[in-house]
């Protein structure tokens, strides 16, 4: 594998080298050269902004298909809570969660249920243990990628739990190998997501060594399969007696963290705060890293505007798809939860589903391993800015004139690439052209001044 | 290209800030934040030095008319200064005091002026200097070394 997989990619084709893109990435991580836009691997953090503002939808995520399933014996669908919000008011969950078994799937399991556990896991360990708080979620890996390049000081509050898909994908996968007698490793288990981040995250999961999510299929890949297939009968016989059978078992709680805040009000312990939309992140979590914020307990923080209903790989708007939601939501009543305190309490103890790997600091921003170098670097830098016209135009490819002299400076652009400055350069050549073209050779003679003496 | 060892770089940066000009000290202490990071410098003296950054300038919005920021960064140590007009400190041991605060009313219903800055500021940094005449204004020097000298906080 290399040494970074990233889901955000780029269709060569459908990209015009327009700069819309690199202004709007929080990691100033894409340039456009040659007319294409190239994302900088190490930076990237699959926020998805790209993939949102890109107008020739040159940006794309590479997630799985339904051709998957043909590698396992027996398949589990994982739906994100907020997969729920694509559809209307009028459908009614236990229908939508059918549908996956009606195209192809054997099971279907709530990620929501385990967002349930993970929320009564973080409250525990908010009250049990003397952490250093506010503590963050952990939930969205963008977030956490983030962190890793920008705040590496703060990973140690990160709470050390696993995802909510992860822990669904365990859970139903152990529970299933029980139920039918296949083999764990002929399971495969399948986030259906709202985002890129989770793609990556299952290829490189930043908190355990090996995630049990065998693929992640985009929200937006699945969805027409699953809309044409609401409230018909199951097509295979053998599952008829599932008809009638209640598939969706997770409480409004846990379905609440398809949008914002619905992860803190699960969590449900002392002052909180819910935050969206990855600038927005990054301003507070540059508040946090200055020591304001003492008497906040936990932090959700999420990359989308409005949560994981705001992710790029969602078909509905994210605000309507917030409404739909939480009528949705409205449907589940004061279900009793799936999973008693007792269980919960074992699993806390015990210590499943805490994360098993520290999520290590990215230092990718530095000009130079040796100090002095790096400050060298940083004169020529600060110099090189002062010279380039301030405009941020990005017709260089740069997402600003700082970025340009960054880019520079790491032999990756030219000063002329800038087009300001190469019209300064091609004036001083005009003019200097216009001089040496007044200059007559000695042998010839001076037309001009005969003319005149005529 | 010069020469590392006879050459001993160095960079500038300035920062100036305005009455209540609550903004400037969270920018400029991301924008050192950024330069810091870049420079490859361990997070812990990025946190110490964001931290007295922060409240240096917020002091100023706070109780000065007016002042320069100054940081300025050789590859042993980063210094950070504030020249301000205003009022000055009357009483430096009591202001050096946890909670003791002569923040405005406004600055404090805005959530400033804890009473903390002196202290915390003091916690962060290897030396820290005050040089105060009533009535006239205030001149902060902090300083924080890479290679940190048993640094307690």
């Amino acid at each position: 594998m290399p040494q970074y997989f990233h889901s955000v990619t780029l269709d060569v084709d459908k990209c015009k080298g327009c700069t819309n893109c690199i202004k709007r990435c929080p990691m100033e991580a894409i340039r456009v050269h040659d007319g294409k836009a190239t994302i900088m691997e190490e930076r990237c953090i699959d926020c998805g902004e790209c993939i949102r503002c890109c107008p020739n939808h040159a940006k794309i995520a590479l997630t799985d298909t339904i051709k998957k399933l043909s590698e396992y014996k027996y398949n589990i669908a994982l739906p994100a809570p907020s997969f729920f919000a694509q559809f209307k008011e009028n459908e009614n969950i236990n229908d939508i969660l059918k549908a996956f078994l009606r195209i192809g799937f054997d099971e279907v399991f709530e990620v929501a249920l385990a967002a349930e556990i993970v929320a009564y896991i973080v409250h525990r360990q908010l009250a049990n243990k003397k952490l250093k708080k506010p503590l963050f979620s952990s939930a969205c890996p963008a977030v956490l990628r983030l962190m890793q390049i920008k705040f590496p000081d703060l990973l140690r509050q990160v709470t050390h739990v696993l995802t909510p898909m992860e822990v669904a994908a365990r859970i139903a996968k152990v529970e299933a190998a029980k139920k039918t007698n296949i083999a764990y490793d002929d399971i495969g288990a399948f986030f259906i997501s709202p985002c890129a981040a989770k793609v990556t995250e299952m290829k490189q999961p930043m908190t355990t060594k090996h995630s049990a999510v065998n693929g992640v299929i985009g929200a937006n890949l699945i969805y027409k399969d699953i809309v044409k297939n609401l409230g018909k009968g199951l097509a295979n016989n053998k599952k008829d007696n599932e008809d009638s059978e209640e598939l969706h078992k997770a409480t409004k709680n846990g379905m609440a963290w398809g949008y914002l805040t619905g992860e803190s009000k699960n969590i449900d312990f002392g002052t909180t705060l819910a935050v969206s939309e990855i600038h927005n992140v990054i301003s507070l979590l540059e508040e946090i890293e200055r020591g304001e914020l003492k008497n906040v307990d936990f932090i959700e923080l999420q990359a989308c505007t409005a949560g994981c209903v705001g992710g790029p790989l969602n078909i509905q708007n994210n605000f309507v798809g917030r409404v739909h939601l939480r009528n949705l939501i409205g449907q589940c009543g004061a279900k009793p939860a799936h999973y008693a305190e007792k269980e919960l309490l074992t699993m806390y103890e015990k210590g499943h589903f805490e994360s098993t790997e520290p999520i290590r600091p990215n230092a990718i921003m530095t000009l130079d391993k040796d100090v002095s170098k790096a400050l060298i670097k940083m004169e020529h830098l600060d110099q090189l800015t002062d010279e380039l016209p301030g405009l941020d135009c990005g017709a260089c490819g740069s997402p600003n004139c700082r970025a340009l002299a960054e880019d520079i400076i790491r032999g990756i652009a030219f000063e002329t690439d800038c087009v300001i400055k190469l019209r300064d350069r091609v004036k001083t050549l005009a003019e200097e052209i216009f001089e040496l073209a007044r200059i007559i050779p000695p042998a010839m003679a001076d037309n001009s001044k005969k003319e005149k003496k005529k | 290209m010069v020469d590392s060892l006879q050459y001993t770089p160095q960079i500038t940066l300035e920062f100036p800030i305005g009455e209540k000009d609550f903004f400037m000290a969270g920018e400029s202490a991301s924008r050192v934040k950024k330069t810091l990071q870049q420079l490859g410098l361990k997070q812990d003296i990025i946190r110490r030095v964001a931290i007295i950054i922060y409240e240096a300038a917020m002091n100023v919005a706070i109780h000065a008319s007016h002042g320069l920021l100054t940081v300025h960064i050789d590859p042993e140590s980063i210094s950070i200064q504030t020249d301000d007009k205003g009022v000055g400190i009357p009483d430096i041991e009591l202001a050096m005091r946890e909670g003791y605060s002569t923040a405005p009313y406004e600055a404090q219903e805005m959530g400033f002026g804890a009473g903390m800055g002196l202290p915390n500021m003091k916690q962060c940094s290897d030396e820290l200097s005050l040089d105060t005449k009533v009535g006239k204004g205030t001149t902060l020097k902090a300083k924080v070394y890479f290679i940190s000298k048993e640094h307690p906080g």
